[in-house]
């Protein structure tokens, strides 16, 4: 493909780059990324990307936009209150880069539709903010061969890890979710509204390393870090011959919708 | 082999070098790309950077005026 004067102009940080150049952005260019939750991790990641400019955005995503949530769902302003979250998401994703094609998804991703509405993408972002849906995810892109990007943030805490075919998958380090009510969410404990910057932040650049092929994706590897003390770590984590899914026989061979705690479907995070 | 042309005389950094490897990005291995630039800013970092970013810088001549010219092989 050939950039205008504009694009040219637009992109100049990353074809500077002697790792990106012309080459790595047209792979962006080219890129196909879906989204899951246009919340505090999808809004930061929905932002880089769109300025990046990622080809084809996808976002899906059940809710509206709450006054709570623009304390850190940074894509959302005040008179965005009570729109669905993938429209305020589109018209700031299109102000920012008109060159993106943004498809919306107003729905849960659930175990009926999640291979459907994957199944278009190069990578996946967990930006959810429940355990069942992040099963989900784990699940449906290991299943149908996409890599993708998990995403967790609490209180002061985030963790992330990339997952492509072939690593440790989300399952192989956590086997399944806690039960419903015994970990809290976000909109019951809280979070520093900084943190989903710095973990979407990182998952944007785990979505551009992988477009391009530069450098090491954090796969293998569950990156952690406290806000309090700003430690971060790298576990290392093995992909699991016995998991459940992703193993050498896996005993998961469809999706499943976990329960899902009752207060978490009424709020919004 | 082919000689590519291109004239960043008017350009500001980066966009000397943007332009200089939107140029080269079009070129074949082993192609030549003759640019034309000014002295000062563009002469100093154009071919360092072209350099350093892998590409092959044969030579550096002056033209007239502010005017240099520098031919780089892909």
């Amino acid at each position: 493909m050939d950039f205008n004067e504009d694009q040219i102009q637009r992109y100049s940080r990353h074809i500077l780059l002697q790792d990106v150049g012309v080459e790595g952005q047209e792979k962006i260019s080219n890129g196909k990324v879906l989204i899951i939750g246009a919340g505090g991790l999808g809004a930061p990641v929905a932002l880089y990307l769109a300025a990046a400019g990622v080809g084809t955005i996808g976002i899906i995503d059940g809710d509206v936009v709450d006054l709570s949530n623009l304390q850190r769902q940074v894509i959302h302003f005040t008179p965005d209150v009570n729109k669905a979250k993938v429209l305020s998401a589109k018209e700031k994703i299109n102000l920012i880069n008109p060159d993106v094609e943004v498809i919306t998804y107003y729905d849960l991703l659930t175990a009926s539709n999640a291979f459907e509405i994957i199944k278009d993408y190069d990578f996946v972002v967990d930006g959810t903010d429940n355990f069942p849906v992040k099963f989900l995810i784990n699940d449906a892109c290991v299943m149908a061969g996409k890599p993708f990007s998990h995403g967790g943030i609490l209180r002061f805490d985030g963790q992330t890890i990339t997952v492509v075919p072939g690593t440790a998958c989300y399952r192989c380090v956590f086997h399944a979710p806690p039960p419903a009510n015994a970990v809290p969410t976000c909109s019951q404990a809280g979070v520093l509204g900084a943190i989903a910057g710095m973990l979407g932040t990182i998952q944007a650049a785990e979505v551009l390393k992988y477009l391009t092929g530069v450098g090491n994706l954090l796969t293998n590897r569950l990156l952690t870090f406290n806000a309090k003390t700003m430690d971060f770590r790298t576990i290392k984590v093995k992909h699991n011959s016995k998991c459940q899914v992703c193993g050498d026989h896996p005993t998961i061979t469809e999706l499943i919708d976990y329960e899902q705690a009752t207060c978490e479907l009424k709020t919004n995070n | 082999m082919s000689i590519v042309k291109l004239d960043i005389t008017k350009e500001h950094c980066p966009m000397t070098f943007v332009k200089t490897k939107i140029a080269l990005s079009k070129l074949n291995s082993g192609d030549i790309l003759e640019v034309l630039l000014l002295e000062g800013e563009p002469l100093q970092n154009v071919p360092k950077s072209s350099a350093e970013q892998g590409y092959k810088v044969l030579e550096v001549s002056h033209v007239e005026g502010q005017v240099h010219k520098i031919r780089i092989e892909k």
